[in-house]
């Protein structure tokens, strides 16, 4: 039915799918500082955004008003002005590197999505193939390697914009992304000497995290989140420090830095660094409910084959790739965007830290608690896997 | 005055971690989440305006149609950032009805980009002519749409009630022959 698809050369295929994979980020990138607006009115009781609206939409009777009171259009809205805005240079900034930053931010942004895997589809054998732009073996590493560049972006824009704040907010950014990437790296090493078992080919690809995690059995369906509590805490801290997000705001701490390192951004320069800092959310998202979350499992101890198993029951339709891989997919988008509202909640809950209590927490609490869980897993699992 | 003196009980290990609180203040947030929302949405929801409200000044006929003010300004000398600009005028003969009442303004101008809204202009009128009433938005696109003129102002005044009939009584005072 699709063979017509895999005719096509391999390079246009993958390009097919690159573009298909960022026709998704960048919209749902879009829609999150949508979401984010909707969701900071809500817990400041207030309706927020919920007038514009286009009026052939309008017309529709019931649906018409309740997409234009979510706001739905106000990302046009949005997008409209940051595109058609002015797009200044001031004259004090060096130029070249000026204008470089918000590309650097965008590409580490869109690239970790290839080593992600978003879903999974059972093969004739009923075996889970993950689905993902390109699911290399190394996969974890990739994504800390690649992500951290990230950190550039911000040094050139607070460098090349030649002020003061930008600059401050600059340094204060690769610290603070510097200190937290150690712990972030420590807390996900037990998930990893847990799913390569003696005696299995050696692998840091998310594909296996989530395999061993939809085992049959009670210690087998558990999610990693439950089975290493403490790994999940410490890289969902982490992640939270790694995004810029509050409460580890202090990058961007408007109150003291102004707006930081985008200070003297404006229209779509500045909007790129957003939908590069929501990219990031998501795929920091993504990482977390692989490894912690249970990728695409609907439930804990319910992996996708038993949910395919069940839906195969009622119609023989539900086992066909396709309808598999559509379904995992969601479950792993709905997973993450929870994730993402996770985000936002936490954003309009906590007050900023001070710069000192980032640095603080991320070196004298957070990297000597990962070690110790490092150690006492590497241990605990030394003794299991015998 | 005694001191009393308080002891401060050192933090518990699960204070220092942070965290009960961190899930005290989601929950709050969770609850306003859910909230019903506080906000009035103006153009279509229009606040509640209360008694003694001071909006744009507007002057009022009386029940009989007649116009009140008899142009004295006063308001126009007591009006501290000089919005107000009146010039006096003759009643006309040709209008019976108005015959007793004493005088009235050729031109009443209030210039609302000048107007403070701080109800002097009521206060001292003898002729309880003009009022500071409901509406507080002003808007236009130049300096002349800002001024309000003589029918604008009574446009937006209408009629209140009144208590006196002050020229009704003139005028039968006048009838019974005894003017004052």
């Amino acid at each position: 039915m699709f063979d017509f698809y895999f005719e096509i050369p391999l390079v246009i295929r993958l390009f097919l799918q690159g573009l298909a994979v960022i026709m998704v980020i960048f919209p749902i990138a879009g829609a999150c500082s949508m979401a984010e607006r909707k969701v900071a009115a809500w817990i400041q009781d207030r309706p927020g955004p919920n007038r514009a609206v286009v009026p052939w939409v309008a017309w529709i009777p019931f649906l018409g008003t309740f997409l234009q009171r979510l706001g739905i259009f106000h990302v046009m809205a949005d997008g409209g002005k940051m595109l058609f805005k002015e797009d200044s240079l001031p004259g004090h900034v060096n130029k070249f590197y000026f204008v470089l930053a918000p590309i650097v931010a965008m590409i580490p942004a869109l690239t970790t999505v290839v080593v992600v895997p978003f879903g999974a589809y059972l093969d004739a054998a009923g075996k889970i193939i993950p689905v993902g732009l390109a699911p290399l073996d190394v996969g974890i590493l990739a994504v800390f390697a690649v992500s951290s560049l990230g950190v550039y972006s911000m040094i050139l824009a607070g460098w090349a914009s030649n002020s003061k704040y930008p600059f401050l907010g600059s340094v204060r950014a690769s610290a603070q992304l510097i200190s937290y990437e150690l712990s972030m790296a420590l807390s996900v090493l037990p998930v990893f000497l847990w799913v390569n078992a003696p005696g299995m080919e050696a692998t840091m690809g998310f594909g296996r995290v989530v395999e061993f995690q939809s085992q049959p059995g009670f210690l087998g369906g558990m999610w990693f989140g439950f089975l290493m509590p403490l790994s999940a805490f410490i890289f969902f801290v982490a992640l939270f420090a790694e995004t810029n997000r509050q409460p580890f705001d202090t990058v961007e701490s408007e109150s003291d830095l102004v707006g930081s390192f985008h200070t003297e951004y404006g229209a779509f320069k500045w909007g790129l660094f957003f939908v590069a800092e929501y990219s990031h959310m998501i795929v920091g998202s993504g990482v977390f409910m692989l490894l912690f979350g249970g990728g695409w499992n609907p439930l804990p101890w319910v992996p996708l084959a038993d949910l395919v198993g069940w839906l195969a029951q009622i119609t023989p339709l539900a086992s066909h790739p396709l309808f598999v891989g559509v379904l995992s997919i969601s479950i792993f988008l709905g997973k993450v965007l929870a994730m993402i509202f996770l985000f936002m909640w936490v954003r309009w809950t906590l007050p900023r830290f001070r710069y000192d209590q980032v640095m603080k927490i991320g070196w004298q609490r957070l990297l000597p608690l990962s070690i110790a869980n490092l150690l006492f897993y590497a241990i605990a699992i030394a003794f299991i896997q015998k | 005055m005694a001191v009393i003196t308080v002891e401060r009980k050192p933090l518990t290990f699960l204070e220092r971690t942070y965290l009960p609180q961190i899930a005290g203040g989601l929950k709050t947030t969770l609850k306003h989440l859910v909230a019903p929302k506080k906000t009035l949405e103006y153009p279509e929801q229009r606040p509640a305006i209360p008694t003694g409200y001071r909006g744009v000044p507007t002057l009022v006929m009386d029940p009989n149609g007649r116009e009140k003010c008899v142009s004295c300004q006063l308001c126009e000398f007591v009006c501290p950032p000089k919005a107000i600009r009146i010039t006096p005028g003759e009643i006309p003969a040709d209008q019976p009805d108005r015959a007793h009442v004493e005088k009235g303004p050729k031109a009443f101008d209030i210039d609302m980009l000048r107007c403070i809204y701080c109800g002097l202009c009521q206060e001292v009128c003898p002729e309880e002519a003009i009022f500071l009433q409901n509406q507080f938005s002003m808007s236009g696109y130049s300096r002349e749409e800002m001024v309000n003129h003589k029918d604008r102002l009574y446009e937006l005044g209408g009629t209140l009630p009144d208590a006196h009939f002050k020229w009704d009584k003139k005028k039968a005072a006048e009838e019974h022959g005894n003017a004052h």
